[in-house]
């Protein structure tokens, strides 16, 4: 029997990423979801320069709107918001990595030559419940039955693989609070970011303990937010004389829901996983990463993830941040948008918010948190407490 | 949190006397119980087990901030327990002092009140760890 050759190189579909639109992150009591999706999606078409015509398919990333607000169907209501009816709309749901499955999705439409032009968007309007609605919520992305059940929440599902990693390989507390310090000196840049004050290791320190050893500096917030991308097919930007960035590789793993049915607590085996075959299919290494938005939900996930994504090797990822490595100067910049921690996390945008971070930072349009020279760049969306990984790799586009 | 009477009720047997599963063909312990082997897929053969009621502290956690049904008991200790037959599973510890609570530490089952009632009066049991050294 004879094999199917997969066609590797100049013919294959190249995804370009030519439009992005975010609204600002934070406690936005005056703007609905339907605000916010309109908002992002209005602002990411505008950007590329394209018309709604254009776009022939959505894909949406959300975790929790029935929970946070009592609605469903999201995909539908995305398309007739915009005025988009009747092309299709799916939505994607993968806890906190909802965005970055939904990111995947539009780049494997075009790459299978399904559509020449797609919109990706992601959504979470988290404050119109209490914050221990918003908990019980977003503890969805645990396992309900053996972890939530117990008492687990999901600070505390980190906590233990905080614990884990302290006392295998000596990271400590201080460490953890360096990553905090590090993102909210980085969102002083990011005009959308949900915080603008710069915090020291001391109020992190003394912030109290939600889950020992996380403390509440260490948490990234309850946020509100949209981000939309318009995604093209080289062949139609060519045409269409469009600029813009190009998505080499978008990659995905699955791992157990609950943290007591994995290998190992003091590493993330999806984004092992993900990372690695994203590194193989781009042709690039971890070394060659210019700049990453890494998925710092709790300020130890940053630490482990450096380490898994291979950054650094394990075990040193806490004495990386405690170095500088990680910071707008170091040798590889981390979370320039301020990350979860300190530009906000509405759990379904973060995925596109990372893309679009990573896709401004390869333009050259970051200002005050602008990295030299970015010509590559990797963005890391986690789902739970590690359960789902999306790892995508960036690069400069040539026509 | 919501725990409707027919879930508690399916439960009874893993959370009241803590029955798993084995795969018989490559010897895997399994806590909660699992219909197919991930290691084995349709090759294993899953047999109901009953879990040793035994085992250590592999990491911990102190619960600060508590959800609903839980308010009243923090600050609780979580630990991930790995059972003599080295399946794991997530619970509390209590009956114990701080300082007690340790990675490696020895533990034993107790049967518990999990939470306080749900809106429906139903009430939650199941296993809880106490330190046994």
């Amino acid at each position: 029997m004879e094999k199917t050759k997969i066609v590797v190189g100049e013919k294959m579909t190249k995804v370009v990423v030519v439009g992005t639109g975010i609204t600002k992150f934070g406690e936005l009591w005056e703007k609905s979801f339907r605000d916010l999706i309109t908002e992002a999606g209005i602002r990411a078409i505008e950007d590329s320069g394209l018309s709604g015509k254009d776009i022939e398919a959505i894909y949406g990333g959300c975790m929790a709107s029935g929970r946070f607000i009592g609605q469903e169907h999201i995909g539908a209501l995305i398309a007739d918001q915009l005025g988009l009816n009747p092309i299709p709309s799916t939505r994607c749901e993968a806890a906190c990595a909802s965005g970055g499955v939904a990111l995947r999705q539009g780049f494997l439409a075009i790459k299978s030559g399904a559509y020449d032009c797609v919109a990706v968007g992601g959504v979470e309007k988290m404050t119109e419940v209490s914050t221990e609605e918003a908990g019980f919520a977003l503890g969805g992305a645990g396992d309900q039955e053996i972890e939530l059940f117990h008492g687990a929440t999901f600070p505390s599902l980190y906590a233990l693989l905080a614990r884990a990693h302290m006392n295998e390989f000596g990271t400590t507390e201080e460490q953890m609070a360096m990553v905090a310090v590090k993102n909210h000196a980085n969102a002083m840049h990011n005009p959308n970011a949900q915080f603008h004050r710069e915090i020291t290791v001391e109020q992190v320190m003394n912030s109290g303990y939600v889950a020992e050893p996380i403390k509440l500096l260490d948490c990234s917030p309850i946020t509100d937010g949209a981000a939309a991308v318009i995604l093209c097919s080289g062949k139609k930007a060519r045409e269409l004389g469009l600029k813009g960035v190009e998505i080499a590789a978008s990659e995905q793993a699955s791992d157990a829901l609950a943290l007591t049915d994995r290998k190992s607590l003091t590493e993330l085996n999806s984004t092992k996983v993900a990372s690695s075959k994203a590194y193989k299919k781009a042709g690039v290494r971890p070394k060659d990463i210019d700049v990453a938005e890494v998925h710092d939900c709790f300020t130890i996930n940053e630490i482990i993830s450096i380490e898994d994504l291979g950054f650094f090797k394990k075990g040193e990822g806490g004495k990386a941040v405690e170095e500088g490595k990680t910071s707008l100067t170091g040798s590889i910049p981390i979370n320039t948008s301020g990350g979860l921690k300190a530009a906000g996390h509405p759990v379904g945008a973060t995925g596109i918010k990372q893309a679009i971070e990573i896709v401004e930072q390869i333009e050259g349009k970051c200002n005050g948190r602008q990295v030299k020279n970015a010509k590559l760049g990797l963005a890391h969306n986690v789902g739970g407490s590690g359960a789902t990984a999306v790892v995508s790799i960036f690069r400069r586009w040539g026509k | 949190m919501k725990h409707p009477m027919p879930l508690n009720w399916r439960k009874y047997a893993e959370r009241y006397n803590l029955y798993g599963t084995r795969c018989e063909t490559c010897g895997t312990a399994f806590f909660p119980g699992r219909k197919i082997c991930p290691n084995c897929r349709r090759k294993g053969k899953m047999v109901e087990e009953k879990m040793p009621e035994q085992g250590k502290i592999v990491s911990f956690t102190r619960v600060h901030t508590g959800p609903s049904g839980f308010k009243h008991e923090t600050p609780y200790f979580l630990a991930i327990i790995e059972l003599d037959n080295r399946a794991r599973l997530l619970a509390q510890i209590v009956d114990t002092e701080p300082e007690q609570v340790k990675i490696g530490t020895r533990v034993k089952r107790a049967f518990r009140k999990i939470m306080e009632p749900d809106k429906k009066g139903v009430i939650s049991y199941g296993y809880k760890f106490r330190i046994t050294e």
